[in-house]
C-alpha cells in the first residue's frame, strides 16, 4: 500500500463515512468535510516527494494488483510528472470547494459533500489509473457525481444542463469503451504498459485504418470532455446551471480529463495517426482559441463569459500537444495547471459575486470596487493572470505553447497569438463593467471579503504568482515524463519534415537522440 | 553590485503600501514610495561609479525561469552603456516625479493606491532595462503596460477613464503580439533568446536585401514598438492616457515608459542594421507620426492633450533617429525629452492644480503673475522642446536631423517642418496660459516647494543637459554620425520662427489666430477632430468585431447551427430528462445504488465483449 493507494481511497472513505452521518448535523458534516479533504491534500503533498527530491521520469508509487481475472483488469495505479500535479489539483481545489459552499449550500447539505468527495475519488482515480480499464470506471465515476451537482443543486434550468452534460460526455465514453474493447481483443490485456510495449514493439500491430478508427475513438471521447469545437456546446449550460463548486471542480479539474486523456493515450498510443490528423485538429483548437474569445466577448452573464474563455484557454493545451514539440507539451501541461488555478479562482469570485448580489448578469454590477475594495483586487490579479500577464502563471504555459507551435508552423502561431490580444478585450470589459463605475445603492451595500473567503483567495493567488514566477518548481518534472511521451512520437517524425526542421527543433531532436543513447547503455 | 537590488526596493515600496497603505498615515506611504525609490537611484548611482567606464557589458545570473527541452530562459541581469543612460533616466526623473506627486495628490482619494501603482511601475520599468534576454524585457514590457493602465483608470469611478484604459491596455497588446511573435521567431533562429548570443548570431549574417527573417523579426519588433511608443498605427491610445493624473502622464506616458520601444530597438540594434528594409520602416513610420501628431497638436485647446499630441511626434523624432541608423542620436533625444517633458507636464500639472482641475486652455491666460516659478520653468521646457540653440533639445533633435539629411535630404526637410509647428504649439499653449488676461474663474496660486523643486531641477536639467555627451558615450556600442552646423542653424532657425509666429498670433494680434483657423476651416476642423482616426478604428474594428461576434457566432454559430445540429439529441435528452428526475429522490442510498448498478451494468457488457475473444 502506497501512499498513493491512501490519496485515492481516502476521498472514497470520507464519502462512505459521510453517508452514515445523520443528515440533521449539517454544521459536523461540513467541518468533517473540511478535514477529510484538507488531510487528504496534505497527504498529498507527499507525493511531491519523489519528484523534488529525488529522481523523476519513471513512474513513481506504483501498485500493480489483479481486480478482476477474466477480462484482466488491474488495479495499476502510479503517477509520473504530469499526474501528480493534475492530483494535487483536484486535492487543492476540492478543500476549497468545501469552503467555497459552507454557506451556499444548505439544500441537502450531507448528499452534497458525499457527492462533492465522490468527485474526488474519481478524479484523482483518473489520473492515476495505468490499466485502460480502470481508467474507464474512475472516468464514469467522476461522471455521476457531477451530474447530481448540476442536477439537483444547480440554477433554474439544471436538468437541461445536466442531462446535455451527461448525453455529450456519454456519447464520447461509449466511443472509446468501444475502442478499449478493441483494443483488449487485440492485445489481451487492458494494462496500459504492456499495450504501449505492445505495440511499439509490434508484437500489437494494428492497421492504418484500425489505428486510425481507434484514435478517433479516443479523441472525440477526450475532445467532447476538453471541450474542442465545435463539440464545446454543453460546457456553457452546464457551467451557468452549475453550482460554484460545481463550475469550480468542471472548468479547473474535469476538462483537463480530457487533455490529458489526449496526452497519455491517444497521442502516444496512436502517434502515426495523431500525426496525420494533427493539420485538422490543429486548425479546430485555433479555431476554438479565437472564437472562444469572441463569443465570450458578448456574453451578457459572467459564467457564460468565463465558460467560453475555457474554450479559448484550453484550445492553447490542444494546440501544444498537437504541435509534437518539448515546449508545446510542457506548455501543455504547464496551462492545464495553470487554467485549473486561475479558471477555477474567476468560477469562485462569481460565486462571491453571486452570494451577494443574486444575479449572474453583467448588467447588475457596476462599481462594485467601491463597497468591495478586496475583492476587486483579488479578482484583478486572477484576471491579469487570466490573460496571461507575465510572472503570472498563465504566461509561462502560453509562451511555451506558442513557442512550440512555433518551432514547427509559424502560421498556426500567428493566429493562435490573437487569441491573447482578444483575452485582454474581453476579461478587461468585463471587470469595467462589474468592478469600475459609480455603485448603485445595491450595489452600494455589498459586503467584502470576510475571513473564509479570504482563506480560499489568498493560496489561490500565491499559487498564480509562483507557478508564474518560480516556474522551475514544476516544469522539470513535466517536462521529464512529457520527454517520455515525445520520445516515441517524435521517432515518427517524417524524415523529410526533419531536414526542414528550425534550427532550434534540430538541436532538441539531437539533444533528445544523444539522451536515448545514453538511456540505452 | 547586486543589481537585483534596483528594482527591488520599488517593489517592496508597492507592496509595504499595496497591502498596509489604506491603514498607513501619509507620512509613512510617503517615506515607503520615495524611500523605495531614492534608495534604488543611490544603488544605480552606486553600481554605475562602481562600474567604472563600462568597456563591456556586466551581467549577472540569478537563477532559471523556463526550461523546456533546449529552450532556456533565465533571469539575467546587466549594465552595459545604454542600459546605464536609461537607469539614469528612469530613477533620477522618476525620484522627482515621485516627489513632486506628494503635492500633487495629497488630496486625492486612494492615496496609497497611487504610490503602490507608481511604485509597481518603477519595479517593471527596471525591470525592462536591466534584462538580459527578450523574455525578461517582456516582462517588464507588459508590467509596464499593466501599471499604465492601472493609473489611466485611478479614477476609476468615470467611465472616460476606465475605457481609456482599457484602449491602452488592449491597443498595446496588439502590439505585444507582434513583440512575441518576434520572440517566437528569434528563438526559431538562433535556438536562443539571450541577447549576448543572439546579437553575436546576428551580426555574423549578411545583410538582408529582401524579405528574410531579421527583416520580418525587424517588423514584428517594430509593431511592438509602435503600440509601447506611441507610432502611427497604434498610437491612438496615448492621448486617451492623459485621463490618468498628471504626474502619471510625466512619468509614464512622457518620459519612461512610451520610450520602451526606442530603448528596445536600440537595444536591437543588431537585428536592424542587417535588415535595411525594416530599418526604412522604422524612418518613415517615425517621420509620418512625428508630423501628423504635430499637425494634430496644433489645434488642441487641452493642455495635457497639446502635451500628449507632442510626445508622440517627439517619439516619431527618435524612431527617425533610430530608422537612419543613428541609433545614439535616438536614445540622446529619449533622455533630454525624458527632462523637458516630464517637466512641461509637471508645469501643466501644477497649473491644472493651481485653478482648481481646469484644463482648457481657453479657460486660462494671464497666469504668470500668479505662478512665476511653474511659468519660468515652464518656458524653459518650451524652449528644449524646440530646440532653441544650447538647450538640451537643440542638440539631441539636430542630431536626428542631420543624421536624417544624410540618409535622405526630404527626411531632414519634413523633419524641420515638424520642429517649426512644434515651437510654434508649445509656445501656443504657454503665451495662451501664461499671458494676457485671466479667462477662467477659478483663483489661481503657486503650487507648494514639493512641487516647484522638482521643476525647477527639471528646468536646468532642459537646459544644460544637452551637454551631456550621449552619442560620444554610446560610441562604442552605436557608430557616431558626422555633425553639420550649418543643418544644424536652419532646424534652429525654423524653431525661432514658429516661437516668433506663435507671439504674433496668441500675444500681438490676438484676433489672428481665429480668424486663420476660419480661413481654413476644413483642415482645422480635420486636425481638431485628430483625423478621426478613432472614428475610423471603430467603425472599422471595433463594431464590426462585436456584432459580428454576437449575431453571427453566438447566436449563429453557437446557439443556432451547433446546438441545431444537435437538437435531436437534445429533445429527446430532454426527454431522458424528465425520466432521470424520478431518480433524484434526495435519498442518497438510492444514489449510490444507482452508482453501484451503473457499475455492474458496464461491467458486465465488458465481460461479454471480453469473454467473446
Amino acid at each position: 500500500m502506497t501512499l498513493l493507494d491512501l490519496v485515492i481511497f481516502l476521498p472514497l472513505a470520507a464519502f462512505l463515512l459521510i453517508l452514515f452521518l445523520p443528515k440533521e448535523h449539517v454544521e459536523g458534516i461540513r467541518r468533517f468535510s473540511l478535514v477529510a479533504s484538507l488531510a487528504i491534500f496534505v497527504a498529498s503533498l507527499g507525493l511531491i516527494g519523489p519528484y523534488w527530491f529525488g529522481n523523476p521520469g519513471k513512474l513513481a508509487f506504483e501498485t500493480d494488483l489483479p481486480w478482476i481475472n477474466s477480462p484482466a483488469i488491474r488495479y495499476h495505479v502510479a503517477i509520473d510528472g504530469i499526474s501528480l500535479w493534475l492530483v494535487l489539483l483536484t486535492t487543492l481545489l476540492t478543500p476549497l470547494c468545501v469552503l467555497v459552499s459552507w454557506k451556499s449550500v444548505q439544500k441537502r447539505a450531507k448528499e452534497f459533500f458525499a457527492f462533492l468527495l465522490l468527485l474526488e475519488f474519481g478524479l484523482i482515480g483518473v489520473f492515476c489509473a495505468f490499466d485502460l480499464f480502470l481508467f474507464f470506471v474512475f472516468w464514469e465515476v467522476s461522471l455521476v457525481p457531477m451530474y447530481f451537482l448540476i442536477g439537483v443543486w444547480g440554477h433554474e434550468r439544471r436538468i437541461y444542463a445536466a442531462v446535455k452534460f451527461f448525453v455529450y460526455t456519454m456519447a464520447g465514453s461509449m466511443l472509446m469503451l468501444v475502442g478499449i474493447t478493441y483494443l483488449y481483443n487485440q492485445a489481451g490485456t487492458f494494462d496500459y504498459a504492456k499495450i504501449m510495449a505492445g505495440l511499439q514493439n509490434g508484437s500489437i500491430a494494428p492497421t492504418y485504418q484500425e489505428q486510425l478508427l481507434l484514435f478517433l475513438a479516443f479523441f472525440i471521447a477526450f475532445a467532447i470532455k476538453v471541450p474542442l469545437f465545435p463539440l464545446h456546446t454543453w460546457l456553457p449550460d452546464a457551467h451557468v446551471e452549475a453550482p460554484t463548486a460545481g463550475s469550480v471542480m468542471l472548468a479547473s479539474v474535469m476538462l483537463k480529463m480530457g487533455t490529458y486523456g489526449l496526452l497519455r493515450f491517444c497521442v502516444p498510443m496512436f502517434p502515426v495517426a495523431a500525426r496525420n490528423c494533427s493539420g485538422w485538429i490543429v486548425t479546430l483548437a485555433i479555431i476554438g482559441i479565437i472564437y472562444g474569445a469572441l463569443v465570450a466577448m458578448v456574453q451578457p452573464n459572467m459564467k457564460k463569459l468565463v465558460a467560453y474563455s475555457s474554450v479559448s484557454h484550453l484550445g492553447f493545451v490542444v494546440l501544444g500537444i498537437f504541435s509534437f514539440t518539448q515546449q508545446g507539451f510542457d506548455g501543455a501541461v504547464y496551462q492545464m495547471l495553470n487554467h485549473g488555478v486561475s479558471t477555477g479562482a474567476l468560477f469562485i469570485m462569481v460565486g462571491f459575486l453571486y452570494e451577494r448580489r443574486h444575479s449572474l448578469e453583467i448588467d447588475a454590477y457596476g462599481g462594485v470596487a467601491t463597497p468591495t475594495p478586496r475583492l476587486a483586487t483579488a479578482f484583478m490579479i486572477t484576471m491579469l493572470a487570466s490573460i496571461g500577464l507575465p510572472m503570472l502563471n498563465n504566461f509561462v504555459g502560453e509562451f511555451l505553447v506558442l513557442q512550440g507551435t512555433a518551432l514547427v508552423n509559424f502560421k498556426w502561431a500567428v493566429f493562435a497569438a490573437i487569441g491573447v490580444i482578444l483575452s485582454a478585450c474581453y476579461m478587461l470589459w468585463l471587470y469595467q463593467r462589474v468592478f469600475f463605475g459609480k455603485a448603485s445603492a445595491e450595489v452600494s451595500a455589498l459586503k467584502d471579503l470576510d475571513l473564509r473567503e479570504y482563506a480560499i483567495c489568498v493560496p489561490l493567488i500565491i499559487l498564480m504568482v509562483w507557478m508564474g514566477t518560480f516556474t522551475q518548481s514544476f516544469i522539470p518534472s513535466i517536462s521529464t515524463s512529457t520527454a517520455v511521451i515525445l520520445g516515441p512520437v517524435d521517432a515518427k517524425r517524417d524524415v523529410h519534415v526533419h531536414n526542414g526542421l528550425p534550427a532550434a527543433l534540430r538541436a532538441q531532436r539531437s539533444l533528445s537522440l544523444a539522451k536515448e543513447q545514453v538511456d540505452a547503455r | 553590485m547586486l543589481l537585483w537590488l534596483i528594482p527591488i526596493f520599488p517593489l517592496l515600496g508597492f507592496l509595504l503600501n499595496g497591502l498596509f497603505g489604506r491603514k498607513l498615515p501619509k507620512s509613512m506611504i510617503n517615506l515607503f514610495a520615495i524611500g523605495s525609490v531614492a534608495l534604488s537611484f543611490a544603488w544605480v548611482v552606486k553600481t554605475l561609479v562602481g562600474l567604472g567606464p563600462l568597456e563591456t557589458k556586466y551581467i549577472e545570473h540569478y537563477f532559471t525561469w523556463i526550461q523546456s527541452g533546449p529552450l532556456q530562459i533565465n533571469v539575467d541581469f546587466a549594465v552595459d552603456r545604454l542600459t546605464a543612460v536609461m537607469l539614469m533616466v528612469v530613477t533620477g526623473v522618476g525620484l522627482l516625479i515621485h516627489i513632486y506627486s506628494v503635492g500633487y495628490m495629497a488630496e486625492e482619494d486612494g492615496y496609497y493606491r497611487f504610490f503602490s501603482y507608481l511604485n509597481l511601475f518603477m519595479f517593471f520599468m527596471l525591470v525592462l532595462v536591466l534584462a538580459q534576454n527578450f523574455l525578461v524585457l517582456f516582462v517588464g514590457w507588459e508590467g509596464v503596460g499593466l501599471c499604465s493602465y492601472l493609473l489611466i483608470g485611478y479614477y476609476f469611478l468615470e467611465q472616460y477613464a476606465t475605457t481609456a484604459g482599457n484602449k491602452a491596455f488592449i491597443v498595446n497588446r496588439i502590439g505585444d503580439f507582434g513583440f512575441s511573435l518576434a520572440m517566437f521567431l528569434i528563438f526559431r533562429q538562433f535556438g536562443s533568446l539571450d541577447f549576448t548570443k543572439v546579437f553575436d548570431a546576428a551580426k555574423n549574417m549578411p545583410s538582408e536585401t529582401t524579405y528574410g527573417t531579421l527583416t520580418i523579426i525587424c517588423l514584428l519588433l517594430l509593431l511592438g514598438a509602435t503600440g509601447k511608443s506611441a507610432q502611427i498605427p497604434l498610437y491612438v491610445w496615448l492621448p486617451d492616457a492623459m485621463a490618468g493624473p498628471t504626474p502619471v502622464s510625466a512619468l509614464i506616458h512622457a518620459a519612461t515608459m512610451v520610450t520602451a520601444g526606442v530603448y528596445m530597438t536600440a537595444r536591437s540594434a543588431a537585428f536592424f542594421m542587417h535588415a535595411p528594409i525594416a530599418m526604412d520602416w522604422v524612418a518613415i513610420i517615425g517621420l509620418a507620426t512625428a508630423f501628423v501628431a504635430a499637425t494634430i497638436g496644433l489645434a488642441q485647446t487641452d493642455i495635457k492633450k497639446v502635451f500628449a499630441y507632442s510626445t508622440v511626434s517627439q517619439l516619431g523624432y527618435m524612431f527617425v533617429g533610430l530608422g537612419v541608423g543613428a541609433f545614439s542620436a535616438g536614445v540622446f533625444h529619449l533622455m533630454t525629452h525624458a527632462f523637458f517633458k516630464a517637466l512641461l507636464f509637471l508645469g501643466a500639472g501644477a497649473v491644472i492644480h493651481g485653478l482648481h482641475g481646469e484644463q482648457d486652455l481657453r479657460q486660462m491666460g494671464g497666469l504668470f503673475k500668479h505662478m512665476r516659478i511653474t511659468a519660468i520653468t515652464l518656458l524653459c521646457a518650451s524652449f528644449a522642446i524646440s530646440g532653441f540653440p544650447f538647450t538640451s533639445g537643440f542638440f539631441s533633435k539636430d542630431a536626428i536631423l542631420v543624421a536624417a539629411y544624410e540618409h535622405a535630404p526630404w527626411m531632414y526637410w519634413v523633419g524641420v517642418l515638424t520642429a517649426g509647428m512644434t515651437a510654434f504649439y508649445v509656445f501656443r499653449a504657454w503665451f495662451m496660459a501664461f499671458t494676457g488676461e485671466y479667462r477662467g474663474h477659478a483663483h489661481p496660486h503657486e503650487s507648494p516647494l514639493v512641487m516647484t523643486g522638482p521643476l525647477m531641477l527639471l528646468a536646468g536639467l532642459s537646459l544644460v543637459g544637452g551637454f551631456i555627451n550621449i552619442p560620444h558615450w554610446l560610441e562604442p556600442m552605436f557608430p557616431e554620425k558626422p555633425e553639420n552646423q550649418m543643418l544644424a542653424w536652419i532646424s534652429a532657425g525654423v524653431g525661432v520662427a514658429g516661437i516668433l509666429l506663435a507671439y504674433l498670433f496668441y500675444v500681438a494680434q490676438r484676433g489672428l489666430a481665429d480668424s486663420f483657423a476660419k480661413a481654413m476651416n476644413g483642415f482645422y476642423t480635420l486636425v481638431y477632430n485628430k483625423y478621426y482616426i478613432d472614428e475610423l478604428y471603430n467603425a472599422v474594428v471595433v463594431r464590426p468585431l462585436v456584432a459580428i461576434s454576437r449575431t453571427v457566432l453566438w447566436r449563429g454559430v453557437d446557439a443556432g447551427l451547433i446546438d441545431g445540429t444537435v437538437n435531436g439529441v437534445g429533445t429527446r435528452s430532454r426527454g431522458i430528462g424528465s425520466i432521470l428526475r424520478l431518480l433524484q429522490s434526495g435519498n442518497i442510498r438510492t444514489y449510490a445504488a444507482w452508482v453501484v448498478l451503473g457499475s455492474i451494468v458496464v461491467l458486465i457488457a465488458i465481460g461479454f465483449a471480453g469473454g467473446s475473444k
